[in-house]
């Protein structure tokens, strides 16, 4: 009789975990904002998951499962850059760019200096393949350092205290970190679809 | 009390989303955002953005599954 793998054991085939691959390389390219590195994280992750399946308790989701093995890849890759170039050194040059861009959008008293723009119903946009292109296209603009951080609150779910631990910066940086993100992003959807939309 | 600039509010908008603001905190950016447009506008748009980055990562991107 032909050995049951682990997976097959767990009732998970290889084949099921395959169909998360998808999934799995848009979550670590949002991170590692590299195709190559996130497909080759993603091949770690279901290998992990195929030789580990027997362990796999059906508690949680296959996708949750394998999203917590991808998680802690994505880390290890982070950390191995760290050690190779800390992110305190990393993008100081397009870190002070995205800081005057912010401040190029405030008067000296704080006031806008452009009304933000009316987006209307922004939910239609959902509908629209072109406008995920963009968006996609609008995360790869950021920094590394504000993506890095906005990527792990937003996408890896960690708290503060998390983000603060693994990029090795103060609470207050990881708040500056995380609002040059969501203004950069904001101001990128202005300025490639939404002003485009109306 | 100081009413915030919008550069204020546009830095207690994004914090709103990752700690508990503190009392003071809240009374001035609920004060602000009574009075400012634009700032209303800011705090739809970051809901929307955080919404939206959900559905980027679950692969809900398509028009059938938005509409659904």
């Amino acid at each position: 009789m032909a050995e049951r793998s682990p997976t097959q054991g767990a009732g998970v085939t290889a084949a099921e975990l395959d169909r998360y691959r998808p999934y799995l390389v848009r979550y670590a390219r949002l991170q590692l904002r590299d195709q190559s590195s996130a497909e080759d994280v993603v091949q770690e992750t279901l290998l992990v998951a195929i030789e580990n399946g027997d362990r796999f308790s059906g508690q949680s989701s296959v996708r949750t499962w394998l999203t917590g093995i991808l998680k802690h890849k994505i880390i290890d890759v982070f950390r191995r850059g760290a050690r190779e170039l800390p992110l305190a050194a990393a993008g100081r040059g397009e870190d002070a760019t995205e800081e005057q861009g912010l401040e190029a959008l405030f008067h000296a008293d704080g006031r806008w200096r452009a009304m933000p723009g009316d987006w209307g119903d922004p939910d239609r946009a959902f509908e629209n393949q072109e406008f995920w292109r963009v968006f996609e296209a609008c995360t790869q603009a950021m920094s590394v350092k504000s993506a890095r951080a906005f990527v792990m609150r937003e996408v890896m779910g960690l708290t503060t205290d998390e983000i603060c631990k693994e990029l090795d910066i103060s609470a207050t940086n990881c708040w500056v970190l995380l609002h040059r993100a969501r203004v950069s992003l904001r101001a990128c959807l202005e300025t490639k679809w939404f002003s485009k939309a109306r | 009390m100081m009413i915030p600039s919008c550069k204020r509010v546009s830095e207690l908008l994004s914090q709103a989303q990752d700690r508990p603001l503190t009392l003071k905190e809240k009374f001035g950016l609920y004060l602000h955002l009574a009075l400012c447009a634009g700032c209303r506008r800011v705090q739809r748009q970051f809901e929307f953005m955080r919404e939206a980055m959900r559905r980027y990562v679950e692969g809900d991107i398509d028009g059938d599954k938005a509409r659904r």
